[in-house]
């Protein structure tokens, strides 16, 4: 049986199992990257977070914008977490937030002491967290603790025929056995959204889905929209692979939610899920890096991500297995490749078979193998932000 | 079984997947349907990329293409069966 497989894993704190150990140095907000970074050059272990935003966000921006904070932070790939902001107001509510988690972490912030105070406090701060995690042994833990979230990028065709239903045939073995999934895209349901409506587990779930859905569609795409979209939905890359409409791009994204199991909530951007195991559904965007820091910054510890054209992204916290089903991207762009599954085109692989060499590489990756993403480097960072600040 | 050149989801389907490269117009293509493995030929009368589509029957202004048994838009050009489907005479039927 595929689904009772083990895996050599770290045990947080609070029971969750994660597949990496880093010790985070985390910005409140864009003007303390620098002594983020600073630090994360400085003591070895350690890895800097960068991002664009956390100044004079407001109302359920601000709200977001916390939410990734913490649950980046919260991440049981994280094994503890140096938090560093320009004031210690909204640095100690991330810091709190956290230590929810029981996982070691610590605040600094730069007002009143200038950069390099902070750097060199922040520093050795850092370098305690890193020898008190780094000896920290793998154990045995069930694979079907795993919290694993999918999304797709650069799609074409082949991603609807092989890559997204291998995605699906996993989830089909595993989510039974008591894993956490997640979907998203809100946006990239177009043309789909009935199919997906149809798997919600209840009328309730199906009813808060159709409101999230239809609430991207009015609030975003149509309130913004200048043409048709062509172009960004879908983009240049899926036009190239062959894909024509957002109804043929939708049909082939939901192959990933598999043909059995239902979702069993909808949950907001980032929001951690909280009604047990099983498949969830997360209002995200559909630009790669944005969805994954957010299914990262929701506590899932693995990613799947099917790819037609080859989209390279990767997650600074979170592990991303590629999986593509396009001879020609096998071709031409291996050493982005985790799975090839372009067996399936030629008739050569079944989805059966190729959900099952999907699984093999998750156990893999979960027992330290590095990504392709991981090995060349791609570390995306991307936070969601809902509208423009104060 | 041999390697096919296009797959086509369902039977219901109105086009299919060119899932070779190089393809030359005039191929007599092996064609597959994964729903139930049935499968059929067809020459498809363009130069088609790998990824892009085929039509298998012919197409009229305003017509609904059919794939995964689902609509995935209206036709904008006629379309001869055996040619290539694309933005250039298919479009969404959403926003």
């Amino acid at each position: 049986m595929s689904s009772n497989r083990k895996i050599l894993a770290y045990r947080r704190e609070n029971g969750r199992v994660g597949v990496r150990s880093y010790v985070a140095i985390l910005p409140v907000d864009d003007i303390s990257n620098a002594a983020c970074e600073a630090v994360a050059a400085h003591i070895q272990g350690t890895i800097a977070l960068p991002h664009a935003y956390g100044r004079l966000q407001f109302g359920e921006d601000l709200e977001l914008h916390f939410r990734t904070m913490i649950g980046t932070g919260a991440n049981p790939n994280v094994a503890a977490c140096i938090v560093i902001g320009i004031e210690p107001g909204w640095t100690k509510r991330i810091v709190d937030g956290i230590a929810a988690t029981g996982k070691p972490v610590a605040g600094f912030w730069i007002e009143g002491n200038g950069d390099i105070a902070t750097i060199a406090a922040a520093s050795r701060k850092a370098k305690e967290f890193v020898h008190q995690t780094s000896g920290q042994l793998r154990v045995e833990c069930d694979l079907s603790e795993l919290w694993i979230a999918a999304k797709c990028g650069e799609s074409d065709t082949t991603t609807g025929l092989a890559s997204c239903p291998t995605v699906g045939n996993m989830y089909d073995k595993l989510i039974p056995a008591g894993l956490y999934g997640c979907f998203g895209e809100t946006s990239e349901l177009t043309g789909a959204e009935h199919l997906a409506a149809a798997r919600a587990a209840t009328p309730a779930v199906r009813e808060k889905f159709m409101r999230t859905w239809k609430a991207y569609q009015d609030e975003v795409i149509e309130a913004h929209k200048t043409s048709d979209l062509s172009d960004s939905q879908p983009t240049k890359g899926n036009i190239a692979g062959g894909l024509t409409t957002i109804e043929e791009k939708a049909l082939g994204n939901l192959e990933k939610i598999g043909k059995k199991v239902s979702f069993i909530d909808v949950l907001q951007p980032a929001e951690a899920p909280a009604a047990g195991p099983g498949l969830y559904f997360m209002d995200t965007s559909s630009a790669a890096a944005e969805c994954c820091t957010l299914q990262a910054a929701a506590g899932y510890v693995l990613h799947i991500f099917p790819t037609g054209q080859g989209n390279v992204i990767g997650n600074p916290i979170m592990p991303v297995i590629k999986v593509t089903g396009n001879p020609r991207t096998v071709r031409l762009m291996s050493e982005h490749v985790d799975v090839d599954v372009s067996g399936i085109v030629r008739r050569a692989m079944t989805i059966d078979q190729a959900g099952d060499a999907l699984i093999d590489m998750i156990v893999h990756t979960a027992n330290g193998r590095l990504t392709a993403a991981e090995a060349l480097g791609h570390r995306e960072f991307v936070m969601t932000k809902l509208y423009r600040s104060a | 079984m041999s390697v096919p050149h296009l797959l086509v989801h369902d039977p219901a389907d109105n086009v299919g997947v060119v899932v070779v490269e190089g393809l030359v117009a005039g191929t007599d293509m092996l064609c597959v349907v994964t729903h139930d493995n049935s499968d059929f030929r067809l020459v498809v009368s363009m130069d088609v990329p790998i990824g892009h589509k085929v039509a298998l029957a012919d197409l009229g202004v305003g017509d609904t293409v059919i794939k995964y048994g689902q609509d995935i838009g209206r036709i904008v050009a006629p379309v001869k069966r055996g040619e290539h489907v694309h933005v250039h005479n298919l479009k969404t039927k959403r926003w």
